[in-house]
Parts: structure tokens; C-alpha cells; sequence
């Protein structure tokens, strides 16, 4: 009988606050002096905003306990040093990497490889995707073709690069370029589309014709999206260094870590994935920046 | 059905429209004269294709038979003439409200042939709109700083900012609350009043219908037509207390329960009675 009244109590409840003439109430006349509720913990509550502070907390934990981790199996785990060095034992090689054997002449020829399949890609799918995602007829025509494309490794273009562009530069761009470039025109393709129809069509009804549309509405609008895309296909650009330095390479990141392999340097294995990681780490934050510099309407606070 | 004064605005004919692959027609047998200056609402169950046949008028659909003519010219896709103000989701959010509001300055279709003064007279005209729609203090700010109130002002002064000869408006306040709606009704109004352009308005609020409309139009769905053209006498002169008045409250009801009929839907209150009471005796045995 008793839940009958909790169902039925809400609704004639629901109506009285609407009556209530609306502003602040305070606080010590809405309620009777009780004990303040117990507040739980606002960092497990779902989608709640946590503090500036506890963000930082929070990630430098994230990012500590595995290198702990990582220093406590070295030490105590009784793991042979071949195979798992210590985090010491990895920065002094990078160390001697980086003042010895050319650890900055590496990191240069990789970020050169890297950014320039890079900007080929981008060069290319922005133009095409924007075309694919405007034109339902270009849609048709090319969207099938790039979503079976992409779904070949890119791995497996390796010995068709080497026999079409050899094994110099090119074939290492090209890799990279493989890689990176299908996903990225289907990615800009729907960031396109995700334009507002009433954007469109409200620069249509303003006399706005097709060549206005594209520069003055679609690109404008999907702008922020783009270089969201731009940022995150950066990321899939790096995973495909080490492949690419799979390719007759005598210098660079990738292909240190693979000569390590052969001589079963892990300290060195380990020292060239952190640099890649750190490396990734900070172009994502140069276009975070970016996109906050450049569309600042996105980042208004209140 | 009266027959506006001299030249209609906006002619329709015998009009079809079906969408590709569809079984019914979106929109048959729509005749109706639009006078310059009018201000006519288009209300109906969901489905009867009263914006579609808005998009129509605006060029951005196309029909399949029939006639559609503005100012004695078929429509063959949009432009200046007939500006659309949108739900939401339409302002440019990278520019701010002054930017969105003279966005049409920046196209070629408003800017050929222009001269110096006609270049003066479009930036007093952003002003006066900016001033007009209480936006002056906003005029810096991005669009997604503003209330959803504050933004159809944007969407519908920037519309307005081409000097369009009729204005076409997709259910503009459907996502206000009821007290912002109230005043972007007399706001409205005051800008019909004053800009002379013809105003063609769909919503699916019969109150906002009646108050803005100098006739209401009645659509019915499946297949999408017109049911009924009621003419609303109330004058030019109104104030919210007319939502209040006696005629006003029955030629709601009057349109009310036309549109329950034509949607099939009248509401089964005792099916409703006896499902609620079996609700309650299974919360009791719970």
C-alpha cells in the first residue's frame, strides 16, 4: 500500500513549483537546520566537471604509476635486464643516443617522413573529402572505392612502393602516405556533412551561390572539425613510421628500434617508443592549441 | 475562400509534390493566393507537409506538378527574394552576431552593381536591425553566448538584412520557452508591420497562429493538403490579451479540434481511465 503513495505523491507535487514565484530562496528557510548531506566524491558522479587541480592530480598518477610499475619489475621482478630494462637503464641510453649515435639526426629524418606523408595526405583528401561530402554524385562515385581501399594494410603495399618507387625517400613517404590518406578523406568527407542543413540553406535563401556555399558556409563551418581530423590522423601517421622504416632505411626512429631487435638492445627498443610517444604527444598539443587560438568561440567559459 | 487584392505575392496552383520511392503524395491539390503584405500561418498535424510546402515557396524543395509563381515568376530555386529563418541551428557560429547579420553583404547576389551610398545605406540598415531586435549590446558577441531567443533575433534580422520581398519562417520559436515566445510575438509583428514584406509562417502552436496570423491555414496529412483557410478577425491591433478573449479561445478550439480530425486522433479517455486504474492496483500490489 505504501508504494502506491510513493507513485501517486509525485504528481500532484509536480505542479506546485510552478506556482512558487522563481529567484533565490534562501537557503536557511527552505530547510531546517540538519546536518549537511554527505557529499560523495564528485569524481565518480557521471559527466560531473572535476577541479583544475584534481585534472592535474589525476593525470600525473595516470602517467607515474606505470613507469612505478615498470621500475618496481625491473628491480624486484627478477626479470632478466636484456629484456626488461629498467626506466634508469633507458634514459641513460637515450642519453648516449642522444649525444653519441644521432638520436636528434634520427628524430629529424622520421618527423620529416612522418609530416611530409603527412601533408601529401592532407594536401590531397581535404579538397576530395570536402568534394565527397558536398556532392552526393562524388559521394557516389568515389566513397565506395576509398572504403574498400582502406581496409588493405598498408603493410602489404610495401613490396608493390618498392617496386614502383624503389627504396629510397619516396617509398617511406609513400607508406606513410598509404596509411593515412583513406581514412582521412573519408574523416573530412563527414565532417563535412555534419554541416548544419540550416546553415546551407540559409545562405541558399540569402542568394548565396554554389562557390559562396562552399568557401563562405561549409568550409567555415566544418573548420574546427577538420583540424580535429588533421590532429588525429597525425596520430595514425606516426604509428606507421616504424613500417615504413621497414623499407631499406639506414636512419631514423623506426628503423632504430628495428636494428635494436636484431641485437636485442631493449633499452634502446624502449628509449625510441618513448621518444615517438613524446614526440606525438606534443604535436597533439601544438594543434590543440591551434584550435584554441584559432576558433575561440568553442573555448568561452560561463 | 476571399481573393486577395490586386496582384498575389505568391501564386499556387494545383500543387504536387512526392518524394522519391514514397507512396503518398507529401503534397496535393495545394491552391492558394498569398497577398503582398499578408501575413499568413500554416498550422496541421504532423505530417501534412506545411514546411514542406515552406521549402517549396523558399526554392529549396522542388514540386512535381502544378504551379508556383512569386510576383508572377515560377520559382526555380532559392534566392535574395525569399529569405528562410529556421528552428535553430542555422546562425554561423565563427562569426559574431553583427558579422552573421550582414553575412549577406558578402555575396555577390547583394553586392553587384552597388554603389557608395547604396554601401552606406546597408551598414545604417545592420544598425537599425541590430537596434530594431534589441541586439545592440550583442552585437560582438559569438551567437552561442546568446540566449535561444536572443539567436532567432540574429537568424531573423540577418534574413531581413537583404531586404527580402517575403519572409519564410520554418516554426522560428517552436524551441522557445513560453515567455520568450510571447515577446518574439509582438516583435514580429512589429517587423511585418513595419518592413511590409510578405511573411509566410509555419508552426504547430494554433495560439501563435491565430495571434500572428491574418489567416490561418489549415493542413491536413496524408496525403499532405489544405483542409481549411480560416480568416482571422481580430484587426491589426493586438495584444496578448486577446489570447484571452472569448472569440479568440473558440476559434482555437474550432482549430484544435479540426486538426485532431484530420490527424485521426481523438484521445480514447476512458481506454485512458481504465489502463490507469489498472496501473494503480498493480503499484498496490507491489
Amino acid at each position: 500500500m505504501s508504494s502506491s503513495h510513493v507513485i501517486t505523491v509525485p504528481v500532484s507535487d509536480a505542479a506546485i513549483p510552478v506556482v512558487l514565484p522563481a529567484g533565490p530562496v534562501s537557503p536557511a528557510l527552505a530547510a531546517p537546520p540538519s546536518p549537511p548531506p554527505r557529499r560523495r566524491p564528485r569524481w565518480l558522479t557521471v559527466r560531473a566537471p572535476i577541479s583544475r587541480r584534481a585534472y592535474w592530480v589525476l593525470a600525473a598518477v595516470g602517467l607515474l604509476t606505470p613507469l612505478l610499475v615498470w621500475a618496481a619489475f625491473a628491480a624486484f621482478g627478477g626479470m632478466d635486464p636484456t629484456f626488461l630494462p629498467s626506466p634508469a637503464a633507458v634514459v641513460a641510453k637515450a642519453w648516449l643516443w642522444a649525444t653519441e649515435s644521432g638520436l636528434l639526426e634520427d628524430a629529424g629524418i622520421s618527423i620529416y617522413r612522418v609530416v611530409t606523408g603527412f601533408l601529401i595526405s592532407a594536401v590531397i583528401a581535404l579538397p576530395l573529402g570536402l568534394l565527397i561530402g558536398t556532392f552526393r554524385s562524388v559521394q557516389a562515385l568515389l566513397e565506395p572505392l576509398t572504403d574498400f581501399i582502406r581496409y588493405m594494410p598498408a603493410v602489404a603495399f610495401i613490396p608493390l612502393v618498392m617496386l614502383w618507387i624503389g627504396i629510397d625517400e619516396g617509398s617511406k613517404i609513400a607508406i606513410i602516405f598509404i596509411g593515412t590518406f583513406f581514412q582521412m578523406v573519408l574523416m573530412v568527407a563527414e565532417d563535412v556533412r555534419r554541416v548544419p542543413a540550416a546553415q546551407v540553406e540559409a545562405a541558399q535563401t540569402m542568394g548565396a551561390n554554389r562557390r559562396e556555399l562552399i568557401e563562405k558556409v561549409i568550409l567555415p563551418s566544418a573548420k574546427p572539425a577538420l583540424v580535429d581530423t588533421l590532429r588525429i590522423t597525425m596520430g595514425w601517421a606516426w604509428t606507421y613510421l616504424v613500417v615504413a622504416e621497414l623499407v631499406a632505411a639506414n636512419s631514423g626512429l623506426g628503423f632504430a628500434i628495428l636494428r635494436a631487435q636484431r641485437f636485442l638492445q631493449t633499452d634502446t627498443i624502449f628509449a625510441g617508443i618513448i621518444v615517438i610517444g613524446l614526440i606525438g604527444l606534443l604535436t597533439d598539443q601544438l594543434f590543440r592549441l591551434a584550435h584554441r587560438k584559432a576558433f575561440p568561440w568553442l573555448y568561452l567559459k560561463g | 475562400m476571399n481573393t486577395p487584392t490586386p496582384t498575389p505575392k505568391i501564386q499556387i496552383r494545383d500543387l504536387f509534390k512526392r518524394f522519391d520511392g514514397a507512396a503518398l503524395n507529401a503534397l496535393e491539390y495545394i491552391s492558394l493566393d498569398i497577398a503582398p503584405n499578408e501575413f499568413v500561418t500554416f498550422v496541421g498535424a504532423s505530417g501534412c507537409g506545411k514546411s514542406t510546402l515552406l521549402r517549396t515557396i523558399g526554392g529549396l524543395e522542388t514540386h512535381t506538378s502544378g504551379e508556383l509563381l512569386v510576383d508572377g515568376q515560377p520559382v526555380d530555386g532559392p534566392d535574395i527574394h525569399r529569405a528562410m529563418v529556421f528552428q535553430h541551428y542555422s546562425l554561423y557560429p565563427w562569426m559574431t552576431v553583427g558579422e552573421n547579420i550582414r553575412f549577406c553583404r558578402q555575396l555577390a547576389a547583394h553586392t553587384r552593381n552597388r554603389t557608395s551610398s547604396d554601401v552606406e545605406a546597408a551598414s545604417g540598415r545592420a544598425d537599425a536591425l541590430l537596434r530594431l531586435m534589441g541586439l545592440q549590446a550583442s552585437e560582438h558577441a559569438w551567437p552561442n553566448q546568446l540566449s535561444g531567443g536572443m539567436q532567432q533575433r540574429v537568424a531573423i534580422a540577418r534574413a531581413l538584412m537583404g531586404r527580402p520581398g517575403i519572409l519564410l519562417m520554418d516554426e522560428p520559436f517552436g524551441a522557445l520557452d513560453a515567455q520568450t515566445r510571447e515577446v518574439m510575438h509582438d516583435l514580429i509583428r512589429h517587423v511585418h508591420k513595419l518592413e511590409k514584406a510578405t511573411v509566410v509562417f509555419v508552426t504547430h502552436d494554433v495560439e501563435e497562429a491565430i495571434y500572428l496570423g491574418g489567416r490561418v491555414v489549415l493542413m491536413a496529412p496524408r496525403p499532405g493538403r489544405i483542409d481549411t483557410v480560416y480568416d482571422v478577425p481580430f484587426g491589426e491591433q493586438r495584444d496578448q490579451d486577446l489570447k484571452h478573449a472569448p472569440e479568440f479561445l473558440a476559434l482555437k478550439r474550432e482549430i484544435l479540434d479540426r486538426i485532431r480530425e484530420t490527424a485521426g486522433m481523438k484521445t480514447d479517455l476512458e481506454q485512458l481511465q481504465r489502463l490507469s486504474g489498472a496501473l494503480a492496483t498493480d503499484s498496490a500490489a507491489a
